[in-house]
């Protein structure tokens, strides 16, 4: 194992984690103001790759895709809130995951009954293709590089969104005492639907960036949908700081897991049983760096609720 | 969701001299919705273009989607032969689903037609009377894979498989005829859709070709991320991630990929040039791997149904071995465990116009059987 592909592997999990991250950063918003678990995320960081896909092909720019994806997701995001998520904020935690499991299910038929079952095309733009060698020789994909600082920017951004503005004191406000901020003349409902779109349009995001160099399918968004809650039980239910460290602890721990277990194990076993059982442990490695930060931290890395 | 689909033929059905008596009932249980479908779509429309062809009236296919979970399945079989009270049951695409329905419906007398899956377990000590597979045994694509490899002279090869059974298969069988070295062998999470990692130990393992089974979108992504990595060792895979319901999401980066497949649009048989045709223009899209197993299935259960009733079994059975029926592959038999003997080729992924396919380069193995028949027991 030479030091190089040690750091590649690093990169690796550095650019997975970010894009974890814009999926959790939504998702723990949406909990932490509203109070709401939304299990129909994975569907909008859907909706967002097909927006690309379907923008894209048509325009022949992906620039103007990603800018669909963030407009489509948004969108979808605050028609969802409106129509429906609005009825339940004063529900039981099991008729949100109810209602939102039922969402799921739709969108994933509705986008079937509109693109059909088979994949999208959406491919890296040209002028993003190709590796580029860093500083001491490393080849990198150029658009991983180019995920890791867009996903940086919007983690910057989003810190200055709600530590610097007035919309982010009203977010911060709205977290600790909805009534209090309601009494105070904000309109409430206006400010839970614009929490909902922008969480919605980080997924949609999420969706198009990674939809370019993945599939644009039916039901992509349900696996990166339990990491994202993985990452907001360990970095902290409602903390954004906990969703970014979270995020790359599980991105990093994934990648490096599923490179470094089969190696271990081959000093035990033979090459192939070592392969099948590193590889096992590689895939419940998340679950465990889970389990080992609730036994010492039950609430999260930055849990602010008991 | 419920597709009753009843075969309406309007064709007059001059009835074929024989012993075509009863109506005989399908039930299809097949993939249709979620992540899968287009797998399942292609089974269905594939068979049903068959029996509308065929002009036979006296066929009922009832329908089912099983969204790919073996609980529907099971839950569905149960139905379709006990209220339904079917003859024969076909469609299921996935192993896992195959093995949870199959054993109980040959159990209970009834006919079972894979369009798809063929687990080992049903190839050999598990094999069954009434269980025929159409397609193939999971093994075989990847056995030609291995055999095309060594053709190809790779010496060094990485492989690489998701971890569940059709994986372990699936190296399994490119290993049991590659004859080179192996540079590394990685089973991936299932449904895993980044492969940076294992891309990056691909490039520092100093292999001179890549060997990967990744069905469905698990296979575009890898291909995309490995194109975009730089890294251009040889590509040999069997055609699923190469078929023609998902080249189209791949694109170029799939463009020259040597695979393995006992189906392609341009083998050269009056059959297979007439289902092309048909299938473009009944459903405006090219046909896949999966529609052209679908149809062949359709046509081994009509040629059965001219020669014997479906209620006497043995008649039936020794009908549907006879294996009586045109096949879009051309050569077609059964073997021993009613497993497939039958040529595989190598194709290479081109582009025509702006449509990515598939073209024959060669035959990587002729009248080729399963490795499990020796333990069938039948």
């Amino acid at each position: 194992m030479s030091l190089i592909l040690l750091i590649e592997q690093v990169l690796n999990g550095l650019q997975f984690g970010i894009m974890l991250f814009l999926m959790a950063a939504g998702l723990t918003l949406i909990f932490g103001v509203m109070g709401l678990i939304n299990l129909a995320h994975g569907s909008l960081y859907m909706i967002g790759a097909f927006c690309a896909a379907a923008v894209a092909a048509w325009s022949g720019s992906f620039l103007l895709g990603l800018v669909a994806a963030l407009a489509g997701a948004a969108i979808a995001g605050a028609l969802v809130e409106l129509i429906v998520i609005r009825r339940l904020y004063d529900k039981d935690h099991l008729d949100q995951v109810l209602a939102t499991f039922a969402l799921i299910l739709i969108f994933s038929e509705g986008t079937r009954w509109i693109f059909g079952s088979f994949p999208l095309y959406l491919n890296v733009p040209a002028y993003l293709s190709g590796p580029v060698t860093l500083p001491g020789g490393i080849e990198y994909p150029f658009y991983r590089l180019a995920l890791i600082i867009v996903g940086l920017a919007v983690a910057a951004g989003l810190y200055l969104l709600i530590s610097k503005t007035r919309l982010g004191v009203q977010i911060r406000a709205g977290e600790n005492d909805r009534e209090m901020i309601a009494a105070l003349g904000i309109d409430i409902a206006r400010l839970y639907t614009i929490v909902f779109a922008l969480g919605a349009a980080l997924a949609g995001l999420a969706g198009a960036l990674v939809g370019a160099i993945q599939s644009v399918q039916v039901g992509m968004g349900e696996p990166v949908l339990i990491m994202a809650f993985v990452v907001i039980v360990i970095g902290g239910i409602g903390s954004i700081k906990g969703a970014l460290i979270g995020a790359v602890l599980v991105g990093l721990t994934d990648t490096l897991g599923g490179i470094f277990l089969p190696e271990i194990m081959k000093l035990f076993f033979d090459p192939s049983t070592a392969t099948s059982i590193g590889s096992s442990l590689a895939s419940m490695a998340i679950y465990v760096l889970m389990a080992a930060v609730l036994i010492l931290k039950p609430s999260g890395l930055f849990g602010v609720r008991a | 969701m419920k597709l009753v689909t009843m075969a309406a033929a309007a064709a007059l059905a001059v009835s074929v001299a024989g012993a075509q008596a009863e109506p005989v009932k399908v039930g299809m249980i097949t993939t249709l919705s979620g992540g899968g479908a287009g797998l399942g779509i292609d089974v269905r429309d594939g068979f049903m273009l068959a029996v509308k062809q065929s002009g036979n009236e006296e066929i009922e296919v009832i329908v089912e989607d099983d969204q790919q979970k073996p609980d529907v399945a099971v839950q569905l079989s149960d139905k379709m032969v006990q209220a339904e009270k079917v003859d024969v049951l076909t469609g299921i695409i996935w192993s896992n689903l195959a093995m949870a329905v199959i054993p109980s419906v040959t159990a209970q007398g009834k006919f079972y037609l894979s369009p798809n899956a063929g687990p080992s377990q049903l190839a050999g000590k598990g094999c069954h009377p009434n269980y025929f597979n159409v397609a193939w045994q999971n093994d075989n694509l990847h056995e030609a894979a291995g055999a095309y490899a060594n053709f190809a002279e790779l010496k060094n090869t990485f492989i690489l498989a998701p971890n569940y059974p059709a994986g372990q298969d699936a190296l399994t069988g490119f290993k049991r005829f590659y004859k080179g070295e192996l540079a590394g062998e990685i089973y991936t999470k299932l449904g895993q859709t980044d492969y940076a990692a294992e891309i990056a130990q691909i490039r520092a393992s100093g292999a001179d070709g890549v060997f990967f089974f990744l069905p469905g979108g698990m296979g575009i992504s890898f291909l995309k991320q490995y194109k975009d990595s730089g890294v251009d060792l040889p590509v040999v895979g069997p055609a699923f991630s190469f078929d023609q319901g998902i080249l189209q999401a791949v694109g170029d980066a799939a463009l020259g990929v040597k695979n393995t497949s006992q189906w392609s649009k341009d083998i050269d048989n009056e059959t297979n040039k007439a289902f092309v045709e048909s299938f473009q223009a009944e459903y405006g899209r090219l046909p896949s791997l999966y529609a052209s197993q679908g149809f062949d299935t359709a046509n081994l259960l009509l040629s059965a149904m001219a020669k014997a009733d479906v209620n006497d079994a043995d008649a039936f059975r020794a009908a549907l071995e006879e294996a009586d029926f045109k096949s879009t592959r051309g050569n077609f038999r059964f073997g021993p465990n009613h497993h497939p003997i039958q040529d595989i080729y190598v194709r290479e992924v081109i582009k025509e116009g702006d449509v990515y396919t598939n073209k024959i380069i060669g035959t990587a193995l002729t009248s080729h059987a399963d490795a499990y028949w020796s333990e069938c027991s039948m």
